[in-house]
């Protein structure tokens, strides 16, 4: 399987097995959606339980709300996650805070999903990685996929977790893992391990992260497409690197974290959002602040410019494999 | 092409509106068209919201000066039903009354009224059933206590005392009573609206019987989720009660801030092909009726409707308001719909099932009735009394169902801090 046709199979095993699990958003139902994540679901399992939205994100987020009070278990979509921010207050002062303004009354067991980052040309409104703002509230679980295994199996624990679940969906690898050089051609995932994905149920625990390759010098963190930029820029490099797929940001698996770098010693983070008050800062700090007397030279953050998306220019924003390897050498040379 | 020469354009100029009284000038409502009690006419619940597009620019009134109910939309209740909703309407007058002077006294950090809108919530108590799902705004108190909720309850969240449920987190008189199908409030205006639409989705995708209900203030019809709210529940004619309490002032914006010059906030409902009904909003009957002819729409699947109730509101917006720096002092005085609970006293008295003295005893049992209350709220703190009734750590809890390690591990910070400063 791709990573869309894992997320689409994700959808359709939470269905099978739960008849409050309900899907809508723009062009999900008939169409099943303009990367096809939702084909098949409407007819599968009825107009009631996958329909389409009118295009409103502040509505498709409160009725899911609405619906999630009521007892199912919602899985809205926002097409572009650029256009979550209409629907900004309802996920922030409403479903993540539900379960604890009403202490347990009420819950909000949504999975938002929404492709997001960047390189397919998207332009400023169809490359945005928003996640740093949702890290930063107190009562939403962020998750990020990086292979087809993880997507599905990551996606059926977020729509079974009992709280607001945002899973942002690198659409660059949709198809095939991207290693950040956008002049060679993509390989398929169906020549990649991960695209192995077992047809039924399994689910990849949120809140771990996965050690994607062992190594004694600098500890790279990242998620999502970044995973195979930092994978790529191993293999071209040849440094001795521990790749760490954070896959959940909140739940943060902190202690594979500091266990990696209190052994290497360095580190290095990479993500594709913008720079100030990114994830990356809170990566930073927590490394800083727990791994401190064993570091051994500064942390390094390699990420998108403070600036938005530029349409033609993309690949000067994009954190790419020159990037990445300038930020290795930096921090490898003492 | 603003300055294109040989063009003498008229400058233009920006309308801000200013409501008609202000401090100090002499308030008249005699220009306000009321239709008269009894003239609207009642469609059927099943009609097309098409052929009732008159029904968002007049009135609906049940209660004529004489005290009699009459016309189309005349509920018919029994006299017991009528003095329930007159109980309940004194009782939540109490209850506000004791809870002001709690805050006065520094009981607690803050209390709003709903003076002169009693009407609003508890005809429409009484008019949903107990299964249907309210979500409220802030001045809807009168659905719990319709809805027989233990003051003490409501006292203890109000205090944010020991027998908080909500141990301690919301600001007061933001309840949640699940039990009583009182959704938790939020502070965020409107956000509710579209949150009572998904909720009435679901349970029409269920093949439940059960409907929604929401409420929001004339000021809030400005913020996008109310029309997000209106444009799903149109498109999936979703069974739900889109309720606009019309109290004139969200704070110290009058109505004209929301758009309330321009048209009525009922034909909001039109342009979403919604049902659309304007009810005098302190006449508890044509309340009662409006909202029983929405919930059989509902519940017959004929789709949302949305109801404009139209009202004063005769206190200040909340505790920390002074509404005498921006209205005359006496507009709600003159404001020609008089006080929905004189009203149907009134009412019963002229059908002969009520009377003075028994009013006055009801008045004085159920003070009785809520000074018990208090009493027995206090007992477990109040707001002033102890900072921590539920004990510093459980803030870190509810955040999420089960807590993560960095919320454990910052409980343990917070547990230290205290312990090392002696506190």
């Amino acid at each position: 399987m791709n990573m869309i046709q894992a997320i689409n199979s994700a959808m359709d095993v939470c269905m099978e097995r739960d008849a409050g699990v309900t899907v809508l958003g723009e062009d999900v139902g008939y169409f099943g959606g303009v990367f096809r994540a939702t084909a098949g679901l409407q007819k599968k399992y009825g107009k009631t339980r996958v329909f389409d939205a009118p295009i409103n994100e502040c509505g498709i987020i409160g009725v899911a709300i609405g619906m999630a009070a009521y007892g199912l278990r919602p899985v809205p979509e926002i097409q572009f996650a650029d256009y979550i921010y209409p629907g900004m207050d309802q996920l922030i002062s409403e479903a993540a805070r539900l379960r604890y303004r009403s202490a347990g009354e009420f819950t909000c067991p949504i999975t938002v999903r929404s492709p997001f980052g960047g390189g397919i040309f998207g332009g400023q409104t169809h490359s945005q990685s928003p996640e740093g703002i949702f890290t930063h509230v107190s009562g939403l679980k962020t998750v990020i996929p990086s292979n087809p295994y993880d997507a599905k199996g990551l996606l059926i624990a977020a729509i079974e977790d009992p709280d607001p679940v945002l899973f942002f969906e690198p659409k660059r690898i949709y198809n095939g893992p991207f290693d950040g050089h956008y002049d060679r051609p993509v390989q398929p995932w169906s020549k990649h391990d991960s695209s192995e994905v077992p047809e039924g149920y399994y689910n990849v625990p949120l809140g771990q992260a996965a050690i994607v390759r062992g190594g004694e010098a600098v500890t790279i963190l990242c998620y999502g497409t970044m995973v195979h930029v930092a994978l790529g820029v191993v293999a071209d490099t040849g440094v001795d690197a521990e790749v760490i797929d954070l896959r959940t940001l909140v739940p943060l698996d902190i202690d594979t974290i500091v266990a990696s770098v209190e052994k290497t010693g360095r580190c290095v983070i990479v993500h594709e959002a913008t720079r100030t008050s990114g994830f990356g800062a809170e990566l930073s700090a927590q490394v800083q602040e727990r791994c401190f007397h064993h570091l051994e030279a500064p942390i390094e953050r390699v990420t998108g410019w403070d600036t938005p998306y530029p349409h033609s220019l993309e690949w000067a924003y994009f954190p790419g494999p020159v990037r990445l390897g300038e930020a290795l050498k930096r921090v490898m040379k003492d | 092409m603003a300055d294109a020469p040989g063009r003498n354009l008229r400058p233009l100029s920006l309308h801000v509106p200013e409501p008609k009284y202000r401090p100090g000038d002499a308030v008249s409502f005699d220009d306000m068209p009321l239709a008269d009690a009894g003239s609207v006419a009642r469609p059927d619940v099943a009609a097309d919201p098409a052929t009732m597009r008159d029904l968002p620019f007049t009135l609906i009134r049940v209660l004529d000066p004489a005290g009699q109910a009459v016309g189309p939309w005349n509920p018919r209740l029994e006299p017991d039903r009528v003095r329930s909703i007159l109980r309940a309407m004194l009782l939540t007058r109490a209850f506000d009354d004791r809870m002001f002077r709690a805050q006065r006294q520094g009981k607690t950090s803050f209390y709003m009224k709903c003076t002169g809108e009693e009407a609003v919530a508890v005809a429409a108590a009484h008019a949903l059933d107990r299964g249907d799902m309210c979500f409220p705004s802030y001045r809807q108190q009168g659905l719990l206590i319709a809805r027989d909720w233990p003051l003490v309850d409501m006292m203890c969240q109000i205090y944010s005392n020991a027998g908080d449920r909500l141990k301690g987190r919301q600001l007061p008189i933001m309840y949640s009573a699940k039990e009583a199908g009182f959704f938790s409030i939020s502070g965020n205006l409107g956000t509710q609206y579209p949150q009572a639409v998904g909720w009435a989705m679901a349970s029409a995708a269920k093949g439940d019987t059960r409907i929604a209900a929401s409420w929001v203030g004339e000021g809030t019809t400005a913020e996008g989720d109310f029309h997000a709210a209106c444009t799903f529940a149109s498109v999936f004619r979703a069974p739900v009660i889109l309720n606009i309490v019309n109290n004139q002032w969200a704070i110290s914006s009058f109505a004209g801030f929301a758009g309330g010059e321009s048209t009525t906030f009922a034909a909001r409902g039109l342009g979403y092909g919604i049902a659309a009904l304007r009810v005098d909003g302190n006449d508890a009957l044509a309340v009662y009726a409006a909202t029983e002819w929405a919930a059989e729409r509902a519940r017959g699947n004929h789709g949302p409707t949305l109801i404009e109730h139209f009202t004063y509101r005769a206190e200040a917006h909340s505790t920390s308001d002074d509404p005498s720096a921006y209205r005359p002092a006496d507009e709600g005085m003159h404001f020609p719909l008089g006080d929905p609970i004189e009203r149907l006293k009134a009412h019963l008295i002229a059908i002969g099932e009520w009377d003075e003295a028994s009013h006055e005893a009801l008045k004085t049992e159920l003070a009785e009735q809520v000074r018990a209350a208090g009493k027995e709220a206090e007992k477990l703190g109040t707001l002033s009394g102890t900072a921590f009734n539920h004990g510093f750590e459980t803030s870190f809890e509810d955040v999420f169902a089960e807590m993560p390690q960095h919320l454990r591990e910052q409980m343990e910070q917070s547990a230290e801090e205290r312990r090392v400063a002696g506190v």
